[in-house]
């Protein structure tokens, strides 16, 4: 019989100004008359939720049967930090420049890359922030990688299009972004496009990346797509990730590495 | 003669620029008409309602005519044909239209031509007067129930359902809110024809319909009612349905319509004749109708960077400016647009933003303009976010803006809460109230950054009209010079459309708002 071997506690707790007082803010709406019997009403739900030493803070007339609450209370939610499970750090996350060498030292060739909008998505901002030039928060656009070949397709364009020219291109990479989100039309669209990269036989050949607002790299696996990109991701992020793949692909990056900085 | 930062002599330089620029489409939109204008005429004649399979009449119809190689004589034409045939109602017409043989249907004489002219042109009067007294009837309730002080607070619901929707406009309504936006399924400026009805299912946003409006507008009139103060409403003319969404508007009496010169072009891809020729049409009905327009130069500043850009977004406004006044509209329906969008991790972004935002002001002295929050560079960080905000609502009545979007602390995580514009509404009503007259008490130095930085924007703006003008607006869109999207004249949707108008082309809506 083995028995596991005991590991050092990592015991933590929310932190408001002290440690382990486990004090937490919130605020939500409750759809009702703002009133002391509203106010209450906020408490009880708060208490319901598991919290203690209750504060509502702020309790505002959103509109006429809607309130608004700013609560601060404590929460006796412990969590073992050593029992939490990241993906280990082999990779370093290279600067541009370095990053730009390694292209062309190791790939020999330049990098494409597609990206687009997909569907019915208007919103270009995110894949903008990623492939255009100017890039984003300082962070430079793969637009602006001399070893890179990106292609911006824009807005609204259909799965298989964007599949398809980046076929003709023999692409490294597929960027996808989804920002409407409104009755989960992102998840939908992103699977229509994994089953459009299926049909073109493309899954498993070009590394297929989805990212937007509500997207996460759990999300994107769980979709099909070998990496998410989520808020506050800087095309840098990505430029490494595609990098850190064609190497892979190319046998000249272990298998299941991560880079610093990959979503988790 | 000078004023703040440039000479009325330079504003008068932009302003003939601009109309040297927009001259040569108003060629191509004399000589044109489009399926959507068509439609137009038929909806204004009392033509609504869906066909079996769901499509409306007015698409029945026009695309009826098109096939049948006779859309260019005008659909008040053939609208007239059917009455002659003994159509009894707009539907009976379509029925009739739709049976009849138009390939051959041969030419009437020459009186009865004349008589069917004059006979539906009579009908269009009185339409156009039915308009007119709508519009009177929204005019007196603006009268009872005076609006807020501007800049006015415009908030935005987007929920899909219409009916969720007016719940949550009333809420904004309630908290303080000027202007409601409904906004648009995602989309549905790509679809080429107006859905109908109330609706309930919608991505991203709630499909603007005639009905949609009308259920809106009604809730809003029932809330400025109870609050004592009008509550205006919005909704975006843009897309394959300009002119048609600027009817169905007129018609249920909404406020406000997005409606931009160049935005279709750029940022939806949709042809640049058939876009020039539906914003005209359109726009001449909200001038007739008394609708404020927004242009959507803001977007460009989301696209190209906003520090680098400032100029283009000036240009545009004189553009779109000079295409507004030829189509009627008068100063105080130029809600022109602009925007806090300068990358905030840049050092002095509030002087920046209060130059381009005093220059517009300056160029524009009796337009509303409208002003936009930040979005492109919003973080997640809501407290920040929210801090952020603020200084575009500080701006905005620093300048005197007439309509402030404004922003959300959760822009770039999630369509607003109920909460997120509660939030907004306290913070602006604070800031508007806090500084309103702000402008009049400091002077800002002719040799400082604001004011150089103004002249230097400006003077970018004029070389960009000056190479407009020299090369035409289709080869400067076709450079990428607004918001660094290239468009070419033969490109995007909808071309197919766009129709040479017949020597006997007969629409008398056009020349009713044309003066004819």
């Amino acid at each position: 019989m083995t028995t596991p071997t005991a590991r050092e506690k990592h015991l933590i707790r929310a932190y408001g100004d002290r440690r382990d007082d486990g004090i937490i803010q919130l605020s939500f709406t409750l759809p009702v008359i703002a009133s002391e019997k509203a106010k209450e009403a906020a408490k009880i739900y708060c208490q319901k939720l598991g919290l203690t030493d209750v504060k509502v803070a702020a309790v505002e007339r959103a509109a006429e049967n809607y309130t608004f609450f700013v609560v601060y209370a404590r929460s006796a939610v412990v969590l073992d930090y050593n029992e939490i499970d990241t993906p280990e750090i082999v990779i370093k996350k290279k600067s541009f420049h370095d990053l730009n060498a390694q292209i062309e030292e190791e790939i020999a060739r330049r990098v494409v890359v597609f990206g687009a909008c997909t569907g019915t998505d208007t919103h270009t901002v995110g894949i903008d922030a990623i492939l255009n030039m100017k890039g984003y928060s300082g962070d430079y656009g793969l637009e602006r990688y001399p070893w890179f070949e990106a292609f911006n397709l824009g807005s609204q364009v259909p799965n298989a299009e964007l599949i398809r020219r980046a076929k003709e291109k023999s692409a490294d990479a597929i960027l996808v972004s989804q920002v409407v989100t409104q009755r989960d039309v992102h998840k939908e669209n992103s699977r229509a496009f994994i089953d459009e990269a299926k049909k073109q036989g493309v899954l498993g050949k070009m590394t297929l990346l989805l990212g937007g607002p509500r997207v996460d790299h759990k999300l994107a696996l769980e979709l099909g797509f070998d990496a998410g990109f989520g808020p506050g991701t800087k095309p840098s992020d990505v430029a490494n990730f595609i990098v850190h793949q064609v190497l892979q692909r190319m046998g000249k990056e272990q298998k299941g590495a991560h880079y610093e900085g990959e979503p988790t | 003669m000078s004023g703040l930062f440039i000479t009325d002599e330079q504003i008068a330089q932009a302003r003939a620029l601009a109309r040297d620029i927009t001259d040569p489409t108003f060629e191509l939109i004399a000589k044109n008409t489009t399926v959507s204008v068509e439609r137009t005429v038929l909806r204004w004649f009392g033509v609504d309602g869906v066909g079996t399979m769901g499509a409306p009449l007015v698409n029945l119809m026009v695309d009826r005519l098109k096939a049948a190689g006779v859309l260019n004589k005008g659909a008040a034409y053939w609208y007239g044909r059917a009455l002659r045939m003994g159509a009894s109602s707009p539907l009976d017409a379509v029925e009739r239209l739709t049976a009849a043989p138009l390939e051959t249907l041969k030419a009437l004489p020459a009186g009865e031509e004349q008589q069917l002219r004059a006979d539906v042109r009579a009908e269009a009067e009185a339409m156009v007067r039915e308009l007119k007294d709508r519009v009177a009837a929204r005019q007196a309730l603006k009268h009872e129930f005076p609006m807020a002080p501007t800049p006015h607070k415009y908030l935005i619901v987007a929920t899909g359902n219409i009916f969720d929707d007016v719940d949550q406009a009333r809420a904004a309504a309630q908290a303080g809110a000027d202007v409601i936006a409904v906004i648009r399924s995602t989309a549905q400026s790509l679809l080429d024809y107006v859905p109908h009805g109330a609706t309930t299912e919608g991505y991203g946003g709630t499909y603007a319909t005639q009905e949609n409006f009308r259920i809106m507008r009604e809730a809003l009139d029932d809330e400025s009612k109870k609050l004592k103060r009008y509550v205006q409403l919005t909704n975006y003319s843009s897309g394959l349905c300009m002119s048609e969404i600027a009817f169905c508007a007129a018609w249920e009496r909404l406020d406000m319509l997005l409606n931009d010169a160049m935005y279709g072009i750029l940022f939806r891809d949709i042809n640049m004749r058939r876009t020039f020729i539906d914003q005209y049409f359109s726009r001449r009905i909200c001038a007739m109708a008394g609708l404020i327009i927004n242009t959507g130069e803001d977007n460009y500043i989301t696209t190209a960077d906003a520090y680098d850009a400032a100029h283009t977004v000036i240009a545009s406004q004189f553009i779109n400016e000079s295409f507004a006044r030829r189509a009627g509209l008068a100063d105080w329906q130029l809600g022109l647009g602009h925007s806090y969008e300068i990358d905030p991790h840049r050092p002095e972004t509030l002087l920046l933003e209060l130059s381009q935002a005093m220059l517009v002001r300056r160029c524009f002295p009796d337009a509303p303009l409208k002003y936009m929050p930040p979005t492109k560079h919003k973080e997640t960080d809501i407290f920040f976010s929210h801090a952020y905000d603020v200084m575009a609502d500080l701006v905005a009545v620093w300048t005197r803006q007439g309509i402030q979007l404004l922003g959300m602390m959760t822009e770039a995580m999630h369509t607003p809460l109920l909460a997120d514009r509660y939030v907004a509404l306290k913070s602006a009503s604070y800031l508007h109230r806090a500084a309103r007259g702000i402008d009049e008490e400091f002077t800002v130095r002719e040799d400082g950054k604001i004011a150089n930085r103004a002249r230097f924007v400006f003077g970018k703006a004029i070389e960009l009209l000056s190479e407009c003008q020299k090369d035409g607006m289709v080869a400067a869109i076709g450079r990428g010079r607004f918001g660094d999207v290239k468009r070419e004249e033969t490109g995007g949707k909808g071309l197919d459309g766009v129709l040479e108008k017949a020597p006997d082309y007969f629409n008398p809506f056009l020349d009713i708002m044309e003066g004819r």
